[in-house]
Parts: C-alpha cells; sequence; structure tokens
C-alpha cells in the first residue's frame, strides 16, 4: 500500500500535467532549509509531497502558504508537489544540497615505495550537513607534507569531485596528506617505503664453524635504508654443492652463518635484485 | 539333524579362522595390510629373513613394542626407547603423526647367516602418503633370523641461551570508528615472476615463482584456471600446500598447481591471480639449507638432497622443503617439494631429499630451495 502511493501520485501528476498551475513551488531551495508553498482558492484540500526518500500526504487549507519543514527536504534532488481539491494540480522544484559540511577523501595506496611516478592518487567529495553530494563548484586545496617538505595545490570540483594524481617523494617515512575546504579538513597518512635494495654488496670471512657473510648496509638507490625484516638470500656454491640460507635485515645488515669448508662462491639476492660475487678461499 | 548344522558352522568357522591366522603370514607382504599373527603365541617363526623382517614390522604396525624389540639382535646398538622413538618420532615431529600402514620388502643379499633387505615403507601422514626407503641387515642366530638395528643418531642439543633478535610484524585492525575499517591498510603487493605449464605422468601442472615486493609480509596463494579454446574454464586449482603461503618482504616462493587428469592439448589459455593478504609473521627462525646437491638415490631416482640447519632458538616441527628447478634459460621446469619426517631441533641439521621426474633430471641446470615451517603453537 505504502508503493502503492507515490505511483498513484505520479499518475495524478501525469494526469494533471496540462492543467492550469495553482501553486507556486520555491525557486531555490535548500537541503535542510524550511521553504513554503503559496497556494491560490478557497477551501480544503489534500498536499502530496513527493520527493527523494519522502512521501506525505497533509490536509491545507487553500489560499494559505503550505509550510515545509527542514525535515521534508533533508535529501537533495527533485521534489514534486501536488494540490488536489476538486481537482489536482502540481508543480516541481529542485532542493540543492546545503553548504559544505564534511569532506570525504579517499587516498590511495595507503603505503608506497619512494620514487614512483603518478603513485599517490586522492579523491576529495564535499558534503553536506545531510549527507547531500554538494555540486555546486568548490575548491578544494590539496595539501602533502612529508617531512620538512609541503605542497599544496588547489583543484576545483567538477560535480561535486575533485582529485589529484602525484609521484612519491624521494625519502621514505610518513606522507600527511590534507583535503581542506574553507574551515573544514581531512587528513590521511600514506607510508612511504623504500624501494628496491640498490648495490648490494656483501661480504664476508671464514671462521671456525664455517663463513660469516653480511651485506653492506642495504638502501635503495634513493639511499633510503631497506625496512628491517626484508629477506636476502646468501647463496654459497662449493664444487657441485650449493647451500643457501634466506637471512632477514636487521639493523641495515642481513647476516648468515653458512657451513662450507672449501673455496665458495658467494652471492646475494634480495627479490630479483642481485648483488655481487665474493670468493672465499678453504679452510687452511 | 538339529545338532548338526551348528556343530557344521562351529566347525567351518574354526577352520577359516586357523587359515586366517596361519595363512596370512606365509603370503607376500601387501602394501596396507598387516601381515603376520593377530595373536601373541601365534606369530609364525622367524625361519627365513623375509617372515623375520615380517614379523617386525607387523609388530611395529600394532605398536607392540615387546615383540618388536625382541626380534632385533642382540648384537643392536640401540636400546628399547630409542627404537621406540624411532619409529613414533618426537617432538612433535610429522613421523609423530603418522602411521605405518604398509611395507614392501626386497631381498637385496641373502646368504646363510645375514641378509640385506630393503624395504619401501609406506606411512599415513596429516599431509598425505610418505614413502621412506630403509635397509634391514638381518643375522641368522640359531635357528632364527633377526635383525640388526644400527645405533640411531639422535641430535644433542646443549643447554644454552640464544637470544630472539628478529622482526615480528602484528596486525592492527582498526575498530568500529574507524572510517574505512581495515581497508586503510593496503593487501600485500605481490607478483608471479615466472610461470610455466606442461604435461606430466599425472596430469597437467602448472608451476612457477612469485615474490612478495613489499615491505610488509603476506600470505599467499595461488589459483589457476584452465580454459578450453571457446573460452570456458576446464578446471579450477589452487596452490594448496606447495607454496610457502607466508612470504617475508622480497623473499621469492615456487609453487605448483596440480591438474589430474587433464592435459595440455586441451588447453588453450591458463587464467592465473595471486591472492595476498596482510598477516601477522615473524622473521624467525632462519633455516638454512646446506650442502644441496643434485644426485640419485639407492632406488636410482634422480633427487636434489642436503641438510636443512635450524639456526635459531626454537625447534621447528614439522619443515617442508619446496624446491624449484631451472634449464640453461633460467626458466622454471618442475617444481618439487617433501615433508622431513623428523622435528629440526635448535641449532641442529636434518637431511632431506625431494624428488625431480627423470624426464626432467637432464635439463636441470640449477635449483632455488625455500623451507616452509610448521612449529606447534605458533602462527
Amino acid at each position: 500500500m505504502r508503493r502503492s502511493f507515490p505511483i498513484c501520485a505520479a499518475a495524478m501528476c501525469l494526469f494533471v500535467a496540462s492543467e492550469a498551475q495553482d501553486i507556486r513551488v520555491p525557486a531555490s531551495a535548500v537541503a535542510g532549509e524550511e521553504a513554503s508553498i503559496s497556494t491560490t482558492g478557497s477551501g480544503k484540500a489534500t498536499f502530496y509531497l513527493i520527493g527523494p526518500g519522502i512521501s506525505s500526504k497533509s490536509d491545507v487549507n487553500l489560499g494559505e502558504e503550505i509550510h515545509l519543514q527542514a525535515q521534508d527536504l533533508r535529501n537533495a534532488g527533485e521534489y514534486i508537489a501536488v494540490v488536489c481539491s476538486r481537482e489536482c494540480h502540481n508543480a516541481s522544484f529542485f532542493v540543492s544540497a546545503g553548504k559544505p559540511h564534511r569532506l570525504t577523501f579517499l587516498v590511495h595506496p595507503s603505503r608506497v615505495p619512494v620514487a614512483q611516478n603518478d603513485a599517490v592518487t586522492g579523491v576529495a567529495l564535499p558534503f553536506d550537513d545531510f549527507r547531500n553530494l554538494v555540486t555546486t563548484p568548490e575548491t578544494i586545496n590539496f595539501q602533502l607534507t612529508a617531512g620538512n617538505a609541503s605542497v599544496s595545490r588547489s583543484v576545483r570540483t567538477q560535480d561535486g569531485i575533485s582529485w589529484f594524481r602525484t609521484a612519491s617523494g624521494k625519502s621514505a617515512g610518513p606522507l600527511q596528506v590534507v583535503a581542506s575546504l574553507d574551515d573544514i579538513s581531512t587528513r590521511r597518512a600514506v607510508q612511504q617505503v623504500a624501494s628496491d635494495p640498490c648495490n648490494l654488496r656483501i661480504k664476508g670471512e671464514r671462521t671456525a664453524t664455517g663463513i660469516l657473510v653480511e651485506t653492506e648496509p642495504v638502501h635503495d638507490c634513493a639511499g633510503n635504508p631497506v625496512p628491517d625484516g626484508t629477506i636476502v638470500t646468501f647463496t654459497a656454491t662449493v664444487g657441485d654443492e650449493k647451500s643457501t640460507v634466506d637471512a632477514p635485515i636487521k639493523q641495515n645488515v642481513a647476516r648468515a652463518q653458512i657451513v662450507a669448508s672449501g673455496p665458495a662462491v658467494i652471492s646475494a639476492a634480495s627479490g630479483v635484485v642481485m648483488g655481487n660475487e665474493l670468493r672465499v678461499g678453504g679452510r687452511p | 539333524m538339529k545338532i548338526a548344522l551348528p556343530i557344521i558352522l562351529v566347525v567351518v568357522t574354526a577352520g577359516l579362522m586357523a587359515v586366517a591366522l596361519y595363512g596370512s603370514g606365509s603370503g607376500p607382504a601387501t602394501i596396507g595390510i598387516a601381515t603376520g599373527s593377530a595373536f601373541y603365541g601365534l606369530t609364525p617363526k622367524a625361519s627365513s629373513p623375509q617372515q623375520a623382517l615380517t614379523n617386525l614390522l607387523s609388530d611395529v604396525q600394532r605398536r607392540n613394542w615387546d615383540q618388536a624389540f625382541d626380534a632385533l639382535s642382540k648384537t643392536s646398538a640401540i636400546d628399547k626407547q630409542s627404537f621406540i622413538q624411532d619409529w613414533i618420532g618426537s617432538n612433535g615431529s610429522l613421523r609423530a603423526f603418522s602411521n605405518l600402514e604398509g611395507f614392501d620388502p626386497r631381498p637385496l643379499h641373502i646368504s646363510n647367516g645375514d641378509a640385506q633387505i630393503r624395504v619401501r615403507l609406506h606411512y599415513s601422514t596429516p599431509v598425505g602418503p610418505i614413502e621412506d626407503v630403509r635397509d634391514f641387515h638381518l643375522i641368522r642366530e640359531g635357528d632364527v633370523w633377526k635383525a640388526v638395528w644400527p645405533k640411531v643418531e639422535v641430535s644433542n642439543v646443549p643447554s644454552e641461551v640464544i637470544p630472539v633478535t628478529y622482526l615480528r610484524w602484528d596486525l592492527v585492525t582498526g575498530g568500529a570508528d574507524d572510517q574505512w575499517g581495515s581497508k586503510s591498510v593496503d593487501a600485500p603487493h605481490v607478483r608471479i615472476i615466472s610461470m610455466n605449464a606442461v604435461d606430466s605422468d599425472e596430469g597437467a601442472v602448472v608451476m612457477g615463482e612469485v615474490v612478495n615486493e613489499d615491505t610488509i609480509p603476506a600470505f599467499v596463494n595461488v589459483n589457476a584456471t584452465l580454459v578450453d579454446g571457446s573460452g570456458n574454464p576446464i578446471d579450477d586449482e589452487t596452490s594448496f600446500d606447495k607454496i610457502a603461503h607466508v612470504l617475508l618482504p622480497k623473499q621469492v616462493t615456487p609453487y605448483r598447481i596440480d591438474f589430474p587428469s587433464v592435459t595440455l592439448n586441451k588447453v588453450k589459455n591458463v587464467r592465473m591471480d595471486v591472492k595476498a593478504t596482510l598477516v601477522p609473521a615473524s622473521a624467525d627462525p632462519v633455516i638454512g639449507v646446506m650442502d644441496q646437491k643434485l644426485d640419485s638415490d639407492v632406488q636410482g631416482k634422480a633427487v636434489l638432497h642436503g641438510h636443512l640447519l635450524n639456526q635459531s632458538g626454537q625447534t621447528v616441527n614439522i619443515p617442508h622443503v619446496i624446491a624449484s628447478f631451472y634449464d640453461n634459460n633460467g626458466k622454471v621446469v618442475w617444481v618439487s617439494d617433501g615433508y622431513v619426517d623428523r622435528a629440526l631441533l635448535p641449532q641442529s641439521s636434518e637431511p632431506f631429499a625431494v624428488e625431480i621426474p627423470k624426464s626432467l633430471s637432464a635439463k636441470v641446470h640449477n635449483f632455488h630451495l625455500v623451507v616452509n615451517q610448521y612449529s606447534l603453537g605458533r602462527s
């Protein structure tokens, strides 16, 4: 029954579409603000209001203003007002979103390697107090701060959306991204992490139990230390035998103990990055 | 007539029982079926090396440790406790969760006084059936044969303090107030760096390697869908346990996906899908793989063998080795895996071997090995 009401009302609108208009709707209404509809004539009538998320029916007196509560106009969009006494008359009006009250801000990714082109994207959408997308053009300021460096750019919304895309910075660490519109601001953080190891170099020495091999401090090509826990694979080849250890980096250095008594050729790799080769003589 | 029928039934039943009890010991051993006598005192006399070994292994299967230990020669260099531990495992190893399902003996040498018998032992385990090959030495003592048990080398770990200095990643999930919930942290970035599809005796196999390119640990699973010429999926499988699921940053793992009873001539396309999720993980334990060498085992099979060396301070209950094999061009031509049925104690080593199909052994030019580990009570 509830569903059939708007359908019937819409049908009535179509039926009376060609009739002379006896009600006057507001030229511009704002979501969440009161408005009024004026009527002509006299006597009792029934008033219907159909809009996004609302359909209501009330008794009114013709010739008086129909007062629309702020509660009735919460959602932005097109509304239809219908007044029926002996016959029905209707008019439609548009309720636009109110002033921006909050910014929805999406930043992707949450974690990005340094020095990557077009790696960070952000999208901001202004909404009013009633979660209506504000489609009137607004200027949103994006501010990106990493360490002491800061850049900002202003982007005007188009159909309620503004966005940016930028390269990640050169230094690992948090990248603060703030989107602001007037006195509203939303903050997001992107973790900039070291990229692949660069110039992976190893050194080693023979010990009583084998060969102790370790990397020099492991950095990416921008000089950022590669995070602890990153795996470095050491491979020692002794004759036709091979020994491998997957060792995690700890305090910039990965270290492994390899059991081998003969002369060995040792290499290192981290992911798809190869390091240098090292030759260690046999045990005297 | 009333009495005759019950008497006949009793006699026939007794006859069948007698045939079952005495007949089973004399036949050839059958995989998966315990041979020998079901009752104490009815075990066939160990008058031949084969019968002695069958008696011994049947007792091991039934866990009749007293009788099994009695079947050993007095010259054996083992005590009863070590003998039992040799069969049932310890320290939460895979052997501790296994059962000897069957055995398949093959004499290598038999003379009047001693014999050498090679036995393929078939175990059922939580990770599937596992086969082990063991050589038994038997000698004649009087009119019976007995097995000579070698000394079991048990890792002796001295008391020491090993500081734990490796990283651990914990995962904090967002609460209800978190605007974006758990989506605030992106999934780890992993990439398939190689893929190859081949036909094998068991069906089509898709294999390759995956790398975790991120700076956080990832739980990885690889799926493959075989697609025919019309674009319809033929089969869809995952890497299951043929992959090291938890990958630390920049770690590379082989993967293998088996498609039993599918041949590649029906396949037009292979759709790969790698899924990665963020998981808590630890960089400990570090397990070195020493003395890796391509060789042949006692059965003439091509194997990659070596030793796993636990460089940490915690016991690894079930080590699992996964190896990728490359040809001259660096292309992955095979991936195989194997479980080690003994626990890897701190600072100690255990041997391992993984098999390579004979047809591929000549092509293999290089290999890469990762060690997966399952430790009781740890994620």
